[in-house]
């Protein structure tokens, strides 16, 4: 198993541009994501959000209320129209007194394709391995409590679901 | 005597693990506990200069400790190291998946 990166399969029960949609348009995305970014999503633009709680589920709003407001930077990398979106960003990086411009980036990546019942959509995470060491334990000191809660709320969902 | 934290241009963690050898040598230390370099080099096909080399590459990265016993050196696992790589990774594996969900209630749900 690859230590580089991270990555996910799930089909969606809807149209391809509306997947697209959900995914390219900074509006929507940041709706589901919770991140309420600038301006819309242009090829090569670094783009500056705030986190804001999703508006698709009020439990995980909730835990995500004490970040509000704090910065949130993604570098936009590719666009081809209902097919695949990417950008870089740094995951964790919300010490608002912390410099992170000098360090690594993770890429991610959305690609879409039609399938039986729906898009399949692969979101994969990639470039863990040049991540510092130093950087890694911020994960576990931001929200520790909260990513419990919210390992909860997915294993909730696992189970309603029973997704292979 | 290793100090517990690194520097935070250590070698990244992942690279060191990235290799056959290494591999290896973790699997033994992990199964037969702290083992001098003399022991780790029998039954692997590479001097003992090789073998010393994947585990200074494995020290460096944090995930084996040595020490000085007689002549030769004893190498153990620091598994606090370990775990905390599976945990990094999940952890970054479960925020996924909770945006997946997400995802998934906006398109389906929702009036995206």
């Amino acid at each position: 198993m690859s230590t580089d990166r991270i990555e996910k399969r799930i089909v969606l029960k809807a149209s391809r541009e509306r997947v697209w949609r959900a995914i390219s348009d900074s509006a929507r995305f940041g709706a589901w994501f919770g991140v309420d970014f600038d301006g819309p999503f242009v090829a090569g633009a670094e783009m500056i959000g705030r986190i804001m709680p999703t508006q698709v589920d009020p439990d995980v709003a909730r835990l995500q209320e004490p970040a509000r407001g704090m910065k949130f930077v993604i570098v936009v990398e590719r666009i081809e129209p209902m097919t695949r979106f990417s950008f870089c960003w740094r995951p964790f990086a919300i010490d608002p007194g912390h410099d992170y411009s000098q360090e690594p980036m993770t890429l991610v990546e959305f690609v879409l394709a039609e399938t039986e019942g729906g898009v399949l959509l692969t979101i994969t995470e990639s470039g863990f391995d040049g991540i510092p060491l130093a950087r890694r334990a911020q994960a576990f000191e931001a929200n520790e409590s909260g990513w419990e809660h919210q390992t909860r709320l997915i294993a909730k969902y696992l189970a309603r679901d029973n997704q292979p | 005597m290793r100090a517990q934290s690194l520097p935070a241009d250590a070698a990244p963690l992942f690279a060191a693990l990235g290799d056959r050898v290494r591999l290896a040598l973790i699997a033994r230390l992990s199964d037969q506990g702290p083992l001098p370099t003399v022991r780790l080099t029998q039954g692997a096909r590479l001097t003992r200069q090789a073998v010393t080399k994947h585990l200074k590459v494995l020290e460096d990265a944090g995930l084996v400790r040595s020490e000085r016993v007689g002549r030769d050196r004893a190498w153990r696992i620091e598994a606090r190291q370990l775990a905390r790589t599976r945990a990094y990774l999940d952890r970054i594996s479960a925020q996924w998946d909770a945006r997946i969900e997400r995802l998934r209630a906006f398109v389906e749900d929702g009036d995206a």
